[in-house]
C-alpha cells in the first residue's frame, strides 16, 4: 500500500511535468498554423502579412463588447484583403478571450505574441486594456484600444484609443447640459464598481460646478445590485431633479426607465456611449426610450453609406446589430491601416519598428469612419472627435441640436 | 519526525523545486513560449492560496469559501505601501516589506474575523466566511484613498470629498482600484513564496500544535476533554491560514498593473474556483492542492486553441478529473492497474 502510493505520486509527477513541457512545445510551434475561426484570412502569395491581435471578454456577462470587437475587426480585415491588403499585404488577425479579467487579458496578449502579433486592437475593457499596455510598453508593440476609455489606459506612448476618454465624456456632458441649460438640479445614478461609470460620474460631477446647475443628488449601485432602483430614482424625485444622468450601461438604463415610468417620474433622460443599445433591448418598451438624450459617437441606423454598409454586412455575418464597441474597432483596423500606408510599412519590419512607424504616423493623420468623420490624435493617445449628441425620436437617433 | 513523513515531504519539495529548474532552463534557452512566461506567477500564487485553503479546509475542517477576501487584503494592502514607497525606497527591500504588510494585515484581519466565526461550525461557518469575503471585496470598492503634502485622506463617498491639494495622489480610487503598482514579482520570488508556505504548513501538521489542530477536527469534544484549548488552535489555524493567502495577494498585486476589487478576483467564485483546487488535489493533502493548482489553472490556457469552446470543455475535463481522482470506483479500478503494474516490474 506504501509503496503504491508513492508509486503514484510519482505517477502523477511525472504527469505533470510532462504535461506542462508538451504545453510549451505545442505552444512555441504550433501556433504558425492559421486555424481556428477568429483567423479570418490565409497567408498571401508571397507568405508574408500583417496580424492583427484582438483581445476582449467572448465569454461571461461581457461577452457582447468582446464579440462586437473581435467580429468587427474580422470584418474589417476581410474587406481590406478583398480589396488589396495593406500596401499590396494580406492581413491576418486573430481573437482572444480575456473573460473580463486583467490576468486572463495577460495571458491572451502573451498567446497573440507567441502567434506573431503586430498590433494589437484591444483589450476592450479598461481595467484588462491597463494591464495589458504594461506588456505592450515593454515589448513596444503598438496598441489601439478600441473601447478602453478609463483615463489611465492611454498613459504609455504606444497606446492610443478610438473611443473617448472616462473624463472627456463627464466633461462633455456637463458642458452639453450646461450650455443648452437643459436643467438646473441634476441626479445622477451611476455604477460604483465599475471603473467606466464611476469614471465619467467623477468629472461630471467636478464639471458641473462650473456649468452652473446642482447635482442635487448623486446615488451608486453595484454589479450585485443592479435590478431595482426604485430608492435611487425616489431620492431623485424627492430632491425635484429635471435632469437624470445616467452614465451607465443600457441594460439597466432600460430598467431604470421603466421603474421610474411605474413611479410616474419622468425627467429628461440623459445618458453616455453606453446607453447606446437600449433600442434593442428584448421586452422594453422604447415609447418610454423617448426624449432620451445621448453622447454617442455611433448611430447602428445612421444612413450615411460607411455605417449602413457596415451595419448590413454585420448583421449578415454575425446575425446581431453592432453596437458602439463594435464600431470602434472597425475604425481602430482602418487607423491602422492608413497609419502603415502613410509609413510605406511592410510586415517584415521588426514589431518595434512597426510601432515606431505607426506612432509616428497616427499624429499626422486625419482620419474618418464610423465614429467619426475627423479623428485626430496627439501623442497623449486621446482622440480629438467631436461627440454626437442624439436624442431618441419615434423610436429612433435624431441628431439633437 | 518520522522516515516515512521526512520522505513525503521531500518529494513535495522535489516537485515543485523540479518544476522550477525545468521551467528555468526552458526559459534560459528560450525554449519557453512568451504564453507560458506569463502563466507561470500565477500559477504559483493560485497554488499558494490553495496551500492556505487547505490548512483552514483539510486539516482544521472548516469549510470556508471566502478565502479570497484575504487575498484581496494582502493584495491591497501591499499596494497602497508598493505606491506609497515606491519613489523613496529600492525595489528589493520595498517588495520584501509589501510582502510583511500584506501578510500582516491579511493575518490581522483572519484574527479578528476568525473571532466571530470560529464560533460557528460546517454550513454555517460557510456562509459567514462567504459573507466576509463579500464584505471586504465590496467595503475596498467603495474606499477612496490619497496621500498629499497634508497627510492621508480616505472617504467612502467619491474622490471628491478626499479634498486633496493639487500635489496629492489618489492611491485607491473606489471602484477603479490601485493602478500602475511596480511589476516586483518574477517566478523565482513566487516560487520561493510558495516554498515557503509549504514549509510553514508542513510544518505545522507534523508539530504538536497541528497535531492539536487534528484533533480539534477529529472531534473537538475529545480533544477538549485531553486539555487542548479549541478556541486557541482553531484561531492559530485560521489566521495562518489567512495570513498565507495574504501573501499570495501580494504576489498578485504586484504582478499585474491594474488592481480592481472585483468579483473576477476576489468574489465568491474565485474563492470557489480555489476550494476546487483543493477538492480535486484532496482535503487535507498538501502536494495534491498544489499539483491540481498548477494543471487547473494551465488546462483552460492549454485549451486556448479551441476558441470559444474552450470553457465547455474546460468544465467537461473538470468533472471527469474530478470522478477519476475520487470516484470509488475509479480509485478501485487505479489500485488494481497499479497493482499489476508493481506486479509485473516486480
Amino acid at each position: 500500500m506504501k509503496k503504491m502510493k508513492s508509486v503514484i505520486s510519482l505517477l502523477a509527477a511525472s504527469a505533470l511535468l510532462a504535461g506542462t513541457i508538451a504545453g510549451c512545445g505545442g505552444n512555441a510551434g504550433g501556433n504558425t498554423a492559421s486555424t481556428g475561426e477568429s483567423t479570418a484570412t490565409e497567408s498571401s502569395a508571397s507568405g508574408a502579412t500583417f496580424k492583427i491581435g484582438s483581445i476582449g471578454p467572448l465569454t461571461g456577462g461581457a461577452a457582447a463588447y468582446g464579440l462586437a470587437v473581435v467580429n468587427s475587426v474580422e470584418l474589417a480585415v476581410n474587406e481590406i484583403n478583398a480589396n488589396g491588403g495593406i500596401n499590396g499585404y494580406q492581413v491576418e488577425m486573430k481573437g482572444e478571450d480575456d473573460e473580463l479579467n486583467a490576468e486572463k487579458s495577460v495571458n491572451a496578449y502573451n498567446t497573440l505574441k507567441d502567434w506573431g502579433m503586430q498590433f494589437l486592437v484591444g483589450s476592450t475593457t479598461s481595467a484588462c486594456s491597463l494591464a495589458v499596455s504594461e506588456n505592450t510598453h515593454e515589448d513596444n508593440m503598438f496598441q489601439l484600444t478600441p473601447s478602453a476609455s478609463a483615463a489611465d489606459c492611454v498613459a504609455y506612448d504606444n497606446v492610443f484609443r478610438v473611443c473617448f476618454s472616462d473624463p472627456n465624456q463627464g466633461l462633455a456632458s456637463a458642458q452639453y447640459i450646461g450650455s443648452h441649460k437643459l436643467a438646473s438640479k441634476v441626479a445622477i445614478i451611476y455604477d460604483s464598481s465599475d471603473v467606466y461609470s464611476s469614471g465619467i460620474y467623477q468629472t461630471f460631477a467636478q464639471e458641473a460646478v462650473n456649468q452652473g446647475f446642482d447635482v442635487v443628488s448623486a446615488e451608486a449601485f453595484t454589479a450585485d445590485s443592479k435590478t431595482d432602483f426604485s430608492v435611487q430614482l425616489q431620492k431623485a424625485k424627492d430632491a425635484g431633479a429635471e435632469l437624470l444622468f445616467l452614465p451607465i450601461y443600457y441594460t439597466e438604463a432600460s430598467l431604470i426607465l421603466t421603474q421610474a415610468n411605474t413611479m410616474g417620474y419622468a425627467p429628461i433622460f440623459f445618458g453616455v456611449d453606453g446607453m447606446d443599445g437600449i433600442l434593442t433591448v428584448e421586452n422594453f418598451d422604447t415609447s418610454l426610450a423617448e426624449g432620451l438624450m445621448l453622447l454617442t459617437p455611433f448611430a447602428a441606423d445612421a444612413t450615411d453609406d460607411l455605417t449602413v454598409n457596415y451595419v448590413k454586412n454585420y448583421k449578415e455575418k454575425y446575425g446581431e446589430t453592432p453596437n458602439q464597441f463594435g464600431a470602434d474597432a472597425y475604425d481602430a483596423v482602418y487607423i491602422i491601416k492608413q497609419c502603415l500606408e502613410e509609413a510605406g510599412a511592410t510586415p517584415d519590419m521588426s514589431v518595434s519598428d512597426l510601432c515606431e512607424a505607426v506612432k509616428g504616423k497616427i499624429v499626422t493623420i486625419t482620419a474618418s469612419g464610423l465614429t467619426s468623420d475627423t479623428m485626430t490624435w496627439d501623442a497623449s493617445g486621446e482622440p480629438n472627435k467631436e461627440p454626437k449628441a442624439v436624442v431618441i425620436k419615434d423610436g429612433a437617433y435624431v441628431t439633437a441640436e | 519526525m518520522t522516515k516515512k513523513k521526512f520522505k513525503d515531504q521531500f518529494i513535495t519539495y522535489g516537485i515543485v523545486i523540479a518544476l522550477y529548474l525545468i521551467m528555468e532552463i526552458l526559459m534560459k534557452t528560450g525554449n519557453l513560449s512568451s504564453h507560458l512566461k506569463g502563466l507561470l506567477v500565477p500559477m504559483t500564487y493560485y497554488a499558494v492560496i490553495a496551500v492556505a485553503l487547505n490548512l483552514c479546509v483539510g486539516i482544521l475542517g472548516e469549510l470556508s469559501i471566502g478565502h479570497c477576501g484575504f487575498m484581496c487584503i494582502g493584495a491591497f494592502a501591499s499596494a497602497v505601501f508598493s505606491k506609497l514607497t515606491q519613489n523613496t525606497l529600492p525595489a528589493a527591500p520595498r517588495f520584501f516589506l509589501a510582502f510583511v504588510v500584506g501578510i500582516a494585515f491579511a493575518a490581522l484581519f483572519g484574527f479578528l474575523i476568525g473571532i466571530p466565526v470560529l464560533r460557528l461550525k460546517g454550513d454555517y461557518l460557510a456562509i459567514v466566511t462567504l459573507a466576509f469575503g463579500e464584505i471586504i471585496k465590496n467595503v475596498i470598492n467603495a474606499i477612496y484613498f490619497g496621500v498629499d503634502s497634508k497627510g492621508p485622506h480616505i472617504s467612502l463617498n467619491n474622490v471628491m470629498d478626499l479634498g486633496m491639494e493639487p500635489d496629492g495622489q489618489v492611491i485607491i480610487n473606489g471602484a477603479m482600484g490601485i493602478t500602475g503598482t511596480p511589476r516586483d514579482a518574477n517566478f523565482t520570488i513566487a516560487i520561493v513564496v510558495l516554498l515557503l508556505s509549504l514549509f510553514v504548513v508542513l510544518n505545522l501538521m507534523n508539530s504538536r500544535d497541528g497535531r492539536a489542530i487534528m484533533a480539534v477536527r477529529d472531534n473537538s469534544i475529545a480533544a477538549e476533554s485531553a486539555g487542548i484549548n479549541v478556541t486557541k488552535y482553531k484561531m492559530l489555524a485560521f489566521t495562518i491560514s489567512a495570513a498565507i493567502a495574504g501573501a499570495a495577494g501580494v504576489l498578485f498585486s504586484h504582478n499585474i498593473t491594474s488592481l480592481t476589487a472585483t468579483s473576477q478576483y476576489f468574489g465568491y467564485n474565485a474563492s470557489i474556483m480555489i476550494l476546487v483546487y483543493v477538492v480535486l488535489g484532496g482535503i487535507g493533502n498538501i502536494r495534491g492542492s498544489v499539483i491540481a493548482a498548477a494543471i487547473l489553472y494551465l488546462l483552460p490556457e492549454m485549451l486556448r486553441g479551441l476558441n470559444t469552446y474552450r470553457m465547455l470543455i474546460y468544465s467537461i475535463v473538470l468533472i471527469a478529473m474530478m470522478l477519476f481522482n475520487w470516484a470509488p470506483a475509479a480509485i478501485e479500478w487505479r489500485e488494481k492497474v497499479a497493482h499489476k503494474f508493481i506486479k509485473r516490474n516486480a
